[in-house]
């Protein structure tokens, strides 16, 4: 209940922010944005495994964006749609290979394929631009040709609404079959096993559910920005995605916006303010919050309930 | 490929083999006792290396004899390498034993981002180089090829020195015999009388030490700047994933492998440089889910 | 009638007040500052670039501002850092301009930040001035009305080192290149090569070379060197990279076994110096050097000498001077536009206007800014010499490669354009200065 509260008061929160505030608006889409893909990450926590190369769906979406509209003059939300596919369809097929592995294993394959991907990206300068990336011109969205402003305000609300649909959509799976058998190869995979349910298949999709989630993240964050870089699929990108997961908290899908606008905030005014200093606040803020609130920014909401209604 | 061309990049590669091995032994051996990989691994080498180039450049100023450049490196290690390992085992590390994995992980990495900007606060952003000590042992041509004696032939032999060192120590003596006690299990080795705390503090002084003297040893040849900790972690991960976990000896095989392909692809395969071990690392684990040297582990059902 | 008389006056005086109010803010006020913002590198690897130009910026405005300002109106600083990556630049770049209202950015020292950041400038009409990165491809891309480089571009800089190159080393047949795994490594390599062949058709590649961005070992690149003996190696790193490489190829003899060009030198030269030898090609990416034969002894030049090395302990590096020359040409731009309007203080679209056709002096040079944008800085290139009044080489046998030979005209592009250039172009007389105290 409560957190229903929270998520409410968070979408009205966001909405009157980047209405009052226009800056906020990138900054806003960026967070949202970082969430879905934290919400891939959160996926596949549950299932007690960390990934330090899920960047590498959303660069690989990003890039898709980027090719299909420099190539075509497609709709974004048509962008969006098609590199999202491409994307899970990529973690689907190297799931079947990955999800074999547990523990630093599974950190380390996904960071090693992530840095293959990264630097193939950055050596084809001919195609991808090189380190410099690529960029594109706005698309139109949903048909509609759109300035600067109103395309951000659009966006958002397109952002807002994946973020909300794709929020639903991992509670639901946490509370299915699926999910909790996810969850069962965190607790003890053999266990699972000896129930007659595949841990691989399970964790495979689980493994699914998070690419396509990072894909989508990935593939709003290039339409937002303009322009890809590689910089979107380095392995300290996807130590940002493990960090935000830790500091929003696995225990509810809410965790991953409320712990991406965090971050998001705490970088850029640690960065604006203290110059040269981010990473001290950041470092500290993390340390902060596994020793206060191991469960992370989500334990800290589910301990404090509201009075029960007698 | 000619021989003369398998001798040449032989030798690049073990030099470079040897200072990966020497901070992955100091990642492999903390990580078998307490079980946490340390990302903050990468600042300590950093420190090494920025405090033995301080250390360097005041032999320089203050007109001491050039026979200290040396010293001047273990020095540096030995000075900052327990100081800075206690610090972060009783103030971090000691604290989040019973954590998650995942929780662990990412305090190191907030340890390693903190002090990621320490040093910045330190030593300032622009490069550190002093190459004195590499000056001082002179080259070796070898085919017409020049080489410094310090990277062909001082850097492999300390490592081997501290890969027969440490093995020494861990199966000849007695508080290295509870070090290995320790990483078997941690509780059935405090029933037996082990002192877990002391032998935890004393295993990651030595394993910092060594990521440390890792550091204070490639100063000599490579720039230090902000940045260095993050990619020599990242090569040392990769290391003790190839190896298997807690496996010194499979860490030395791992760093070799990495460093020889290295060396190898830049004569053969120049694009492929930077992706050698990431290639080797999906390769190994592909035949070896859990790395070349993996001991079985016991299933909890 | 009265009433009529009445309502009739109101309308009248109420058209009086809105026409005033119109002209009023049709005319622009004069601000109490103008706030400019700036970004550079102040963490990561660039900050070996960043610092010290944040330096001279400092050193200038305060200047700028010592002596009055802008037409009375003193220039206030807000420094954006650049390490914080692409995605960050961007929402503090667009907080800068939506929260605090600032129009006017000196920004960037990336490329990938200046490619990422022209069309944003563009959309919220603020006047952007790419102060450092040295992309080609932002003004050959697309066009710009708010956009302006007061320094030269990556072709500029890579054409004027072949021709240097060709006029002090024509006899030559093999180059190999080691430069950093990233695009300005990629692109400043297509470009040289590609020059170079157009000029001496007959020279072989025998090495390409990219190791990655950040490496702290070239053992094997310079062992494969040695062993290839190019007669040119090509090096367009800079900071740890450049110094790192020059260090282990200086120890191990490979500096003099072949001859290197280094475009970004003297960024170095002060921390390495002791490690690089004589004969090697040298330059800072433009025409500005704080031995430069032309205005060393200017005394604005050499009082900003005397405070940057009061201020930081060394000499000024190519980054100090690009800063320099930005606020010099805004400030111009300002003056320009000031004057054009009547001596009233000018809105962002007429500065925008004056700064096309601009015409500035930094501590080089006069640079002029094209009509698409692009500054018209002239190449200074040299060899290392090393001279007893410095503990670090300085540059000798100093040519000026005038920007007007190899800048790639108005409406063509780079990669195409290079193919194009025909020897005749080495046939030119450059006055050569040798170092002097």
């Amino acid at each position: 209940m409560f957190i229903r509260l929270v998520t409410v008061a968070l979408i009205v929160l966001t909405i009157i922010i980047s209405h009052s505030f226009p800056w906020l608006k990138t900054p806003v889409i960026f967070s949202l944005c970082n969430g879905l893909a934290v919400l891939g990450v959160i996926v596949l926590i549950r299932a007690g495994q960390v990934s330090f190369g899920h960047a590498m769906y959303s660069c690989a979406a990003g890039y898709m964006v980027v090719f299909l509209a420099r190539a075509y003059q497609l709709d974004g939300l048509l962008l969006i749609g098609l590199a999202t596919s491409v994307a899970t369809v990529f973690s689907a097929l190297l799931g079947l290979f990955i999800v074999r592995y547990r523990g630093i294993f599974f950190g380390m394959l996904n960071l090693a394929f992530s840095m293959v991907l990264y630097s193939i990206i950055s050596k084809f300068t001919t195609i991808t631009g090189g380190t410099d990336g690529l960029s594109f011109t706005r698309p139109p969205l949903a048909g509609f040709v759109l300035e600067r402003d109103a395309f951000e305000t659009a966006l958002l609300y397109v952002v807002l609404a994946c973020a909300l649909i794709c929020g639903l959509l991992a509670q639901r799976y946490f509370e299915s079959a699926p999910g909790q058998s996810l969850a069962a190869i965190k607790t003890n995979e053999t266990r699972l096993e000896y129930l007659g349910i595949s841990a691989k298949h399970v964790f495979w999709m689980g493994y699914l559910f998070s690419g396509f989630l990072a894909g989508l993240g990935g593939s709003l964050f290039a339409i937002a920005q303009g322009l890809v870089t590689p910089e979107a699929g380095y392995w300290v990108r996807s130590g940002e995605f493990v960090f935000i997961a830790i500091l929003g908290g696995s225990g509810h899908a809410i965790g991953a916006y409320l712990g991406a606008f965090i971050f998001e905030f705490v970088r850029f005014y640690a960065a604006a303010l203290l110059t040269g200093a981010w990473q001290i606040t950041l470092g500290t803020v993390l340390i902060v919050i596994i020793f206060l609130a191991p469960e992370g920014l989500v334990g800290m909401l589910t301990r404090f309930r509201l009075p029960a209604r007698r | 490929m000619t021989t003369e061309m398998f001798i040449l990049a032989t030798l690049d590669g073990l030099s470079a083999a040897a200072l990966l091995f020497m901070v992955a032994l100091g990642l492999t051996l903390i990580f078998g006792v307490m079980g946490i990989l340390n990302v903050a691994h990468g600042s300590l080498y950093a420190i090494g290396g920025y405090v033995a180039a301080t250390l360097g450049l005041a032999i320089d100023k203050f007109g001491l004899s050039p026979a200290l450049y040396l010293p001047a490196l273990f020095l540096a290690a030995i000075l900052i390498g327990p100081l800075l390992g206690t610090l972060l085992e009783v103030g971090l590390l000691r604290r989040i034993l019973g954590k998650e994995h995942v929780l662990q992980l990412l305090v190191t990495f907030a340890a390693f981002m903190i002090l990621e900007d320490v040093q910045r606060l330190v030593w300032g952003t622009q490069p550190y180089f002093v190459s004195n000590v590499m000056n001082q042992f002179g080259n070796t041509d070898v085919l017409g090829i020049t080489y410094t004696n310090y990277q062909m032939i001082v850097l492999p032999v300390v490592a081997a020195v501290a890969y027969y060192g440490l093995r020494y120590f861990l199966t000849k003596t007695w508080l290295g015999r509870e070090v290995i006690a320790m990483t078997f299990h941690r509780e059935v080795a405090t029933a037996m009388g082990v002192n877990a705390k002391l032998v935890s503090l004393l295993t990651f002084v030595i394993g910092a030490g060594l990521g440390t003297l890792g550091g204070a040893l490639a100063s000599p040849s490579t720039a230090l700047l902000p940045g260095v900790g993050a990619d020599m972690i990242v090569q040392s991960f990769a290391v003790i994933a190839i190896a298997g976990l807690g496996q010194l000896g499979g860490a030395a095989l791992a760093a070799c492998l990495i460093g020889l392909s290295r060396s190898f692809a830049v004569y053969l395969m120049p694009e492929l440089a930077v992706l050698t071990p990431y290639i080797i690392m999906v390769l190994v684990l592909l035949v070896r889910p859990e790395g070349l040297f993996a001991a079985t582990s016991m299933r909890r059902i | 009638m009265k009433r009529f008389n009445r309502k009739f006056g109101l309308i009248a005086s109420m058209m009086v007040v809105l026409t005033l109010w119109a002209q009023l803010s049709l005319a622009q006020e004069k601000p109490a500052e103008l706030k400019v913002g700036i970004t550079t590198y102040v963490t990561g690897p660039a900050s070996v670039f960043g610092v010290p130009a944040k330096a001279a910026f400092d050193i200038m405005i305060e200047e700028i501002n010592a002596k009055g300002g802008i037409d009375g109106v003193k220039i206030a600083p807000f420094f954006i850092d650049e390490g914080v990556g692409t995605s960050g630049v961007l929402s503090e770049y667009r907080r800068a301009n939506q929260e605090m209202g600032i129009r006017v950015m000196l920004a960037a020292i990336s490329s990938g930040h200046c490619l990422a950041l022209a069309p944003v400038a563009e959309d919220l009409k603020i006047l952007n001035v790419m102060w450092d990165c040295s992309t080609e491809r932002v003004l050959e891309d697309a066009k710009f009305n708010y956009v302006f480089r007061t320094q030269a571009n990556a072709t500029i800089e890579m054409v004027a080192a072949v021709i240097y190159l060709l006029r002090t080393k024509p006899d030559f047949k093999t180059v190999a290149v080691v430069n950093q795994d990233y695009a300005w490594g990629r692109d400043s390599w297509e470009i040289f090569i590609n020059t170079l062949k157009a000029l001496k058709p007959d020279v072989k590649v025998v090495a390409e070379l990219f190791p990655k961005f950040g490496a702290s070992d070239f053992s094997a690149e310079i062992s494969r060197l040695q062993a290839l003996r190019p007669d040119v190696i090509l090096n367009t790193s800079w900071g740890g990279d450049l110094d790192t490489f020059v260090r282990q190829a200086a120890q191990r003899g490979l500096l003099k076994s072949s001859t290197f060009v280094m475009p970004l030198l003297e960024s170095s030269m002060e921390r390495i110096g002791d490690a690089v030898p004589d004969g090697v090609i040298a330059a800072g990416r433009g025409d500005h050097y704080f031995l430069h034969p032309e205005t060393k002894n200017d005394p604005a030049h050499v009082a900003f000498v005397k405070k940057f090395r009061e201020k930081t302990g060394a000499y000024p590096i190519y980054p100090s001077y690009h800063a320099v020359q930005s606020v010099i040409a805004l400030k111009a731009a300002y003056e320009k536009a000031i004057k054009a309007n009547g001596g009233k203080w000018p809105t962002i679209e007429q500065v925008a206007a004056a700064m096309k056709g601009l015409e500035f002096k930094g501590f080089g040079r006069p640079i002029k800014i094209r009509e698409d944008g692009q500054g018209m800085e002239d190449q200074l290139y040299g060899i290392t010499k090393k001279v007893p009044e410095y503990p670090f080489p300085v540059l000798d046998k100093m040519m000026f490669i005038p920007a007007e030979l190899v800048t790639t005209p108005v409406g063509q592009k780079s990669p195409e354009y290079v193919k194009t250039i025909s020897p005749e172009i080495l046939k030119k007389e450059f006055k050569t200065y040798n170092y002097t105290k």
